[in-house]
């Protein structure tokens, strides 16, 4: 009989987490028991209270590094910890968006069309099972980029995946699509899951350990089996490429973007992307370092493949919210020229473009709740013609989110791709960079496209027209437009303390 | 030394002209009033600065002003400053001194156009720039200026833009500018390779550790400048056409001021053609060339105000020619430069007078007899035109004298060339000018019918009058007791060596005067009790016609430039339509295409989907096991 050995929980550097699940489960308290009037504005100030305790925590414990928070399976270091600020603020700006809960069915568990949901919304019923969601998503987002075992990091991605699951099928307006999509998601998401899953097993059986830094304390003793290393690598990315939709994995993108009410698509796009790269990052970085050769030309011909992909056929693309996943695939093509930077630089760039990137996709989301008729959104690019005559303000707001996806100077996108071309390049990945500066000219035809239609076509009578928003969804809008504008003026900043604190420990 | 006040004289005019354009209409009615008092008032403080510089000895008489720091990119340090000194001191009296009048007169010139408001603006706009233009304590900062006074320039010829061809002359001006501003950032690109500066100081400080080549290439850059700016050969097409603005622009921009320019930089670069005899040598020639070319159009253009335009682009070459003479000539440049400034701008002034007592009539074929119905205008331009041709004791007889002293003493052929060429101008400039004087001013009517000649009003002759006098006084007054000479010798740097003597001062000065009076003995001849046909004679030889289409210079600069480069374009335009847009709209085709047909993977079904993730796993650990092999 082994003892056992009670473990050691250091409560204040995982106290972030801990926030953000003990407020799902009051959120889920909330959801039972309060009483239907109060419940929203009860829920909405329970999350934003989560949110931004939790942001504070992460703050407050921005410089304690160390690898044994949880007894080795989280860490508590500078990348770690900008990587769920990020999450947490992008959270905030999200939820901003989900409290219009006009988006949103009335009762989920209904079938469609059904008596049941036709009753509850007579009787003026709206569940809010979306916020516990939400957080509970967040706090796995949350611990996904700090995990430091395979087992934890399989763990929080069940965490973060499961709610986004839900929560993708809970549109009020075309509940089938969206039920669609959330089936998809799940569908393929388990059966990338899986790989992941086996992926781990293949790296246990040839490090022994699950560790990220036992398996690159492997890779640099080099004796054990390679075969099973390999496989181990092919397969965990499968599951990780699949989460940030880098091209063949991303067939689910455009349908579930497009499917999923536009505020959690919103926040998915976003937070979903950082948390993703985050561990992606950190198991390239920290785990498999020293097996780079083996894994660069790879990485290298999914990044190069995602980006020609999701930028061609972006162009093709006629629905604002698709064009916007296929835009979200060319820029996980991006992001994988940070991962294979593989330097300090790499690093840098890649939280600063996600944190660009994720600000500005919430804002370009935001705007498309904006533009709805009377059966709700429009997303059918067509009849956003002349939207820049009818609605200058907005239309000029979506204009610079479009400017940054399309990295032109003067806004955050500049930037992030700049320096992660740069970072990129340093690292001797020429090919990734001359593609992802072509794909990126190609993309900006379809950005530049779309201002071209807003602006320079003439407005269609058919009944659009730019809702006036509510001021959570004003201030959430507003603040990813001057943050994507303040980046791409004054980026110095920001990239100072992303360079001072990003680390990775082992 | 440094001053404070240096700014102000930019500032005032260029605040006089935002204002005059920002406040719209509602300025209509006292702008010219606020126009002509900011230039009046750079005026005083020109005045001013003159009086103090008086007082210092002539060492110190420099003063500059440091504004802010321009351009600092690593080693290159640019300071926005202002330098006055010696050289820069004429100027800013002559722009502001003729400028201010120039004002005044147009008050009442320009009264029946609806857009005075507008001109004035133009006006002031272009005082600032000149003043920085001679300001500037650097090639950088001079060019600031010398761009400014372009644009000015551009739209002051293009004023009455509602006729297409004003329009177009205004084009050709910019264009041809256009050509020497290029030798200017050339000449300032080359100094900053070479020298690492840009400042005058600078620049002089170093330009004995350059090497010959790159001094001379700076030179014939800054000669390719002046060039354009002075309309001097073979850049000269422009000034003719120019005319097409309102003759105070005309006398102001086109006579006295702008067109000098040219002049102004290369006795400010003195130091870099001192130094490089190849680039001094081509200045020289360029200014022989233009004096000839300048004079013989003069002598066959009928319109009143071309036949002054030839002769301004004549009386430069003069200037041109005693700037490439080196230090024995830049004073007597600068000299020339400033007493052609008061009795080419009277002239043009004058000009202007008749045309506005002819109902803007510039025909002198149309003139004759005026003499008697504007006796002012007479007088004053007469007095001009005793100036211009060289008749002792009036001021061109000064400079211009010296000029033609100069270039014969440079020695050896160079100077029998140079000096029998300037010899030979001042015969033909007596010839035209008197021409242009018999016909508009003597002799019988031959006007329109509708037309009643009159004197113009006083606010008209008062600054004809005043520039008269200095037509009659300044040469006096710049040579006596060498003061110009002695005044600017710290800037130009005399040099010690007295060169040999080929003629003396008094054989030179005979001679011109007998070449004269031959001229204008011609002159005479030919037009005074003579008819004169209302319609230019088409039976006339070949040299007339050649002459009257300026020497071909447009017939040229067509031939060569204009159908080279419009073939050059059309070729360029096919090139572009089907290599260019053929590849890009095909790879453009190529992309969309692709993309409508990558589209249709996404099906729709999980299956397929998931198909893609189980190729994508098997093909990851398929390139994976082939990498590693």
């Amino acid at each position: 009989m082994s003892s056992f050995t009670a473990p050691v929980l250091i409560y204040s550097l995982l106290a972030p987490i801990l926030i953000v699940l003990g407020g799902a489960v009051i959120g889920v308290m909330i959801e039972a028991f309060a009483s239907r009037k109060i419940r929203p504005v009860l829920q909405l100030s329970v999350t934003i209270g989560t949110l931004v305790l939790a942001f504070a925590q992460v703050w407050h414990i921005r410089h304690q590094e160390t690898a044994s928070a949880a007894m080795g399976s989280a860490v508590v270091d500078g990348a770690g910890v900008l990587m769920q600020g990020a999450i947490l603020f992008i959270a905030i700006l999200g939820v901003f968006l989900i409290a219009d809960q006009e988006n949103f069915t009335v009762i989920a568990a209904a079938v469609p069309g059904s008596e049941e949901e036709t009753q509850s919304i007579q009787s003026g019923e709206q569940l809010t099972e979306v916020y516990p969601l939400t957080l509970f998503a967040v706090a796995g987002m949350m611990l996904f980029p700090v995990s430091t075992d395979l087992i934890t990091l399989f763990v929080a991605l069940e965490m973060l995946s499961l709610p986004l699951y839900l929560m993708a099928g809970l549109s009020r307006r075309r509940r089938l699509m969206s039920q669609e999509a959330a089936l998809k998601y799940f569908l393929l998401g388990a059966f990338s899951s899986a790989f992941f899953l086996f992926g781990a097993a293949y790296l246990y059986g040839y490090a022994g350990t699950v560790s990220l830094s036992g398996i690159g304390a492997a890779i640099t003793a080099a004796n054990g089996n390679t075969v099973f290393l390999l496989i181990g690598i092919a397969f965990l990315s499968v599951g990780l490429l699949f989460k940030i939709g880098a091209v063949p994995f991303h067939a689910w993108t455009p349908d579930v973007y497009q499917g999923a009410p536009t505020p959690i698509t919103a926040f998915m796009a976003a937070a979903t992307k950082i948390a993703a790269f985050g561990a992606l990052l950190r198991i390239f970085y920290v785990g498999f370092e020293n097996a780079y050769w083996d894994w660069r030309p790879l990485i290298t011909v999914i990044a190069i493949i995602t980006m020609l992909f999701g930028s061609v056929v972006a162009i093709a693309q006629r629905d604002i919210k698709r064009m916007l996943a296929y835009s979200s695939i060319a820029h996980a093509g991006f992001l994988l020229a940070g991962v294979l930077a593989l330097s300090k630089a790499g690093l840098d760039a890649s939280i600063f473009y996600l944190i660009a990137y994720g600000v500005a996709t919430l804002g370009a989301f935001g705007v498309v709740t904006l533009v709805r008729d009377s059966s709700g959104e429009i997303t059918d690019l067509n009849r956003w013609a002349g939207l820049g005559k009818r609605s200058p303000f907005v239309a000029t707001l979506f204009a610079t989110f479009l400017l940054a996806f399309a990295g032109i100077p003067l806004t955050s996108g500049f930037i992030g791709k700049f320096s992660i071309f740069s970072a990129a390049y340093e690292n001797g990945n020429k090919s990734v960079v001359i593609v992802g500066v072509l794909s990126s000219a190609i993309a900006a035809y379809f950005y530049i496209r779309v201002i071209v239609l807003m602006f320079f076509s003439d407005p269609v009578e058919d009944g659009t027209s730019v809702i006036i928003p509510s001021f959570l969804t004003r201030l959430s809008i507003v603040t990813a437009f001057a943050i994507t504008i303040f980046l791409g003026l004054f980026p110095a900043p920001l990239l100072n303390f992303i360079s001072s604190t990003a680390i990775f420990i082992r | 030394m440094t001053s404070n006040y240096l700014v102000y004289l930019i500032a005032l005019p260029l605040f006089g002209s935002a204002l005059l354009l920002l406040a719209g209409r509602k300025a209509d009615k006292w702008g010219h009033l606020l126009g002509t008092a900011m230039s009046g008032g750079a005026f005083v403080i020109g005045l001013y600065e003159f009086t103090q510089m008086l007082g210092r000895s002539n060492e110190q008489r420099a003063v500059t002003q440091k504004l802010f720091n321009w351009i600092s990119v690593g080693s290159f340090q640019v300071d926005a400053g202002l330098m006055l000194d010696q050289l820069s001191i004429c100027f800013v009296l002559l722009i502001t001194g003729v400028g201010t009048l120039i004002h005044i007169y147009s008050i009442a010139y320009m009264s029946h156009d609806l857009d005075r408001r507008r001109f004035f603006a133009f006006l002031n706009l272009f005082i600032a720039a000149m003043l920085l233009l001679v300001l500037g304590d650097s090639y950088l900062n001079l060019y600031v200026g010398w761009e400014g006074v372009g644009l000015a320039s551009y739209l002051l010829i293009g004023f009455w833009n509602q006729k297409p061809t004003y329009a177009t002359a205004a084009k050709k001006a910019f264009v041809a500018n256009r050509v020497g501003d290029m030798g200017l950032s050339l000449a300032i690109m080359i100094s900053f390779a070479t020298l690492g500066t840009v400042s005058f100081a600078g620049v002089k400080e170093h330009a004995g550790q350059a090497s010959t080549g790159a001094l001379t290439a700076i030179g014939i850059m800054l000669l390719v400048a002046a060039t354009g700016k002075s309309a001097q050969f073979p850049l000269q097409a422009w000034l003719g056409d120019a005319m097409a603005g309102p003759t105070p622009v005309s006398a102001l921009i086109h006579a006295a001021t702008m067109v000098t320019a040219g002049v102004y930089l290369i006795t400010r670069s003195n130091f870099i053609f001192d130094a490089a005899p190849t680039a001094q040598l081509c200045v020289a020639i360029i200014g022989a060339i233009t004096l000839l070319f300048g004079a013989v159009v003069g002598t066959a253009k009928d319109d009143i105000k071309k036949a002054l335009a030839a002769s301004t682009m004549s009386q430069i070459g003069y200037m041109i020619l005693g700037a490439g003479l080196g230090p024995a000539g830049y004073a007597f440049a600068i000299m020339h430069l400033l007493t052609h400034g008061f009795f080419k701008a009277g002239m043009f002034l004058g000009a202007g007078s008749v045309m506005h007592g002819m109902d803007d009539e510039v025909n002198m074929r149309r003139y004759g007899g005026l003499g008697k119905f504007m006796p002012i205008t007479f007088a004053t331009f007469g007095l001009g035109y005793l100036a211009i041709i060289g008749v002792p004791p009036f001021a061109g007889f000064y400079s211009k004298d010296k000029i033609i002293e100069v270039a014969f003493n440079a020695g050896g052929i160079k100077g029998i060339t140079l000096g029998s060429a300037a010899l030979l101008g001042a015969a033909i400039t007596a010839f035209y000018m008197t021409r242009v004087v018999i016909l508009t001013f003597v002799g019988n009517k031959r006007w329109a019918e509708k037309a009643h000649p009159h004197e113009s009003p006083a606010l008209m002759w008062l600054p004809m009058v005043l520039l008269a006098v200095g037509s009659v006084a300044s040469g006096f007054i710049f040579t006596h007791g060498n003061s110009l000479k002695n005044w600017l010798a710290p800037v130009v740097e005399q040099s010690p060596v007295h060169e040999g003597e080929l003629l003396k001062p008094a054989v030179v000065s005979v001679l011109a005067l007998v070449l004269v009076i031959l001229g204008v003995g011609l002159a005479v001849l030919k037009y005074v009790r003579k008819d004169i046909p209302l319609v230019a004679p088409s039976d006339v030889s070949i040299f007339t016609r050649i002459a009257r289409r300026d020497l071909l210079q447009d017939d040229f600069n067509e031939a060569l430039f204009m159908k080279t480069g419009q073939g050059i374009t059309r070729a360029l335009v096919v090139t572009d339509k089907s290599i260019v847009d053929g590849a890009v709209r095909g790879v453009a085709r190529l992309v969309r295409g692709s993309g409508s047909a990558l589209r249709l993977t996404q099906t729709g079904f999980v299956r397929s989907y998931a198909m893609w993730i189980l190729v994508g796993a098997i093909g990851l650990v398929a390139a994976i096991w082939v990498v590693t092999l």
